[in-house]
């Protein structure tokens, strides 16, 4: 039931590595943040892993440092329309961090949270196999408080709402609890291929 | 940090949505739908307001924002946010005031292509976070076309009073670079001028009968005394609900700056209008 608005032919020339809807940002880094930046540093910073696992274990700064560290070089998507192609991240897989404390089998997903209590859930399969890190830093600067840092998650294959800024902890469940932007009205997995951006699509 | 009620054993979370800051229910399933442009007003050289007709128009709160979706021929489309601007009293419609951006796809396709009378594919009310519901005071602060959706808390309110209501106090902090570019100029001038401060970064603004202000982006003075007068300075569920709207320069500085004079972090409730 689609119209064809008259007069219209879009941008041609569209980069195969932006899904439908998105445009790319170039070299700007857009910032999306409901809430006011937080005051979180790399002395204060902390994150707990915690629920359905064998051994809660918080780390600190210097903590996740110690473990052997990840990069990943490609593309995000953020709901709102912006996409940034071929941008880089580093900090550690979230996989390593999973390992240390042992996953029960009950774990079927997570939600992540941060200090100001923004919150986000997840399937437990969307952060474990590669495809989720703990990043501090972004295109090889430490990652700016504006843009999450210290230290925030990174989820990079599903839209950027999912890749909690200063997040401080996750907590394994053996269900699915909506986070923050999925209580608002926001599609619970948010894939960006498929245009998930609100409940229902 | 408390423990958990729910007999998990587990700390509580942190929450955003505190009861200060609670969010309505999202409300039913809201899909694409043609509307029809009764209207196109020009408000500044750069900026025009749609006024789309809705056959499944639901009221929306101040705040609130539909997507206007644009489909070529071949099947391409793009789909942008857009702030509703009229009030919720004013059923059955929606206004968009669409600045335009140099090569903007969609913006400009706006400008150039839609008349009264043109179809446009639109799905909303969206947003459930950076809304006002009037029961609170607010200091509202926005920037360009971040103006749009804190002209409709002033409309929305007026709209209440005018039926009896006692909607809480709010100040509209409205920043433009000059007069010529400030949305809904003499609405903000002239019935909501009690209500509002106008920021101007490159002008000198010496209204009639108004100690003027010099040009200059947003400073603590154009912030403090509304901040004060509201509530904006206390903590807890008594202070007023800070919205600030605009690009991400603008909203970046302005958090600053509200901080600076002592607004606490969670009474701000931010919205960003794509890339800096
Ligand atoms: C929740 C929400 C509400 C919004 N409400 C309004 C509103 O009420 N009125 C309004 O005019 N806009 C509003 N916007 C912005 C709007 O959605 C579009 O981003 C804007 O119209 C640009 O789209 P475009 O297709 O014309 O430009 P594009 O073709 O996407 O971009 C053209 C150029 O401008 C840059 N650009 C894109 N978007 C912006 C931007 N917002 N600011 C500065 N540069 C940009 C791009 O990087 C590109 O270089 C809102 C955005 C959000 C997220």
């Amino acid at each position: 039931m689609s119209v064809v608005s008259e007069g219209f032919s879009g941008r041609r020339g569209r980069d195969p590595r932006l899904p439908p809807g998105q445009y790319d940002v170039g070299g700007s880094f857009p910032v999306l943040t409901a809430e006011a930046t937080p005051n979180v540093t790399q002395e204060t910073w902390t994150f707990r892993v915690d629920g359905e696992v064998e051994t809660p274990t918080t780390w600190d700064w210097a903590g996740v440092h110690a473990l052997p560290g990840s990069a990943y070089e490609g593309d995000i998507h953020c709901v709102t329309t912006w996409s940034k192609l071929g941008t880089s991240f580093s900090g550690v897989s979230l996989d390593v961090l999973l390992e240390q404390v042992g996953v029960r089998p009950s774990a079927t997903h997570v939600l992540a949270w941060a200090s100001s209590g923004y919150t986000t859930n997840l399937p437990l399969a969307d952060v474990t196999g590669g495809r989720a890190w703990l990043v501090w830093e972004h295109e090889g600067r430490p990652l700016s408080a504006e843009h999450g840092g210290p230290v925030r998650m990174l989820v990079p294959h599903l839209y950027f709402w999912k890749s909690t800024k200063w997040v401080a902890g996750l907590r394994l469940l053996d269900h699915d609890e909506p986070g923050f932007w999925e209580r608002n009205g926001y599609h619970e997995r948010g894939e960006p291929w498929a245009e998930q951006r609100y409940a229902g699509d | 940090m408390t423990d958990s009620a729910d007999g998990t054993g587990l700390p509580a979370l942190p929450v955003l949505d505190s009861p200060r800051r609670r969010v309505p229910p999202t409300g039913a399933k809201r899909s694409w739908q043609t509307g029809t442009v009764l209207e196109v007003r020009r408000e500044t050289p750069h900026a025009a307001t749609y006024r789309v007709q809705l056959e499944q128009w639901q009221p929306h709160l101040p705040g609130q924002n539909y997507l206007v979706r644009l489909t070529a021929p071949d099947g391409y489309r793009a789909q942008r946010s857009y702030s509703a601007a009229s009030p919720p009293e004013d059923a059955g419609v929606v206004e968009l005031t669409v600045d335009r951006l140099p090569d903007g796809e969609v913006s400009g396709y706006l400008h150039d292509h839609v008349r009264p009378g043109s179809p446009l594919e639109v799905r909303g009310p969206f947003g459930g976070w950076f809304v006002w519901r009037g029961d609170r005071p607010a200091l509202l602060v926005g920037g360009g076309s971040g103006v749009v959706p804190l002209a409709c808390v002033l409309r929305s309110r007026a709209a209440r009073l005018a039926t009896g209501a006692t909607p809480a106090p709010v100040h509209l902090v409205a920043a433009a670079r000059t007069r010529a570019e400030l949305l809904y100029a003499d609405e903000l001038t002239g019935p909501f001028a009690e209500d509002t401060t106008v920021v101007l970064s490159r002008e000198d603004d010496a209204g009639p009968g108004r100690p003027g202000r010099p040009a200059g982006r947003l400073r603590a003075e154009d912030l403090l005394p509304h901040a004060e007068r509201l509530g904006a300075l206390t903590t807890g569920d008594d202070g007023a609900d800070v919205f600030l709207c605009g690009s991400t320069p603008f909203t970046t500085a302005a958090e600053r700056l509200l901080r600076e004079l002592g607004v606490p972090a969670d009474a701000i409730r931010v919205e960003r209008f794509g890339p800096s």
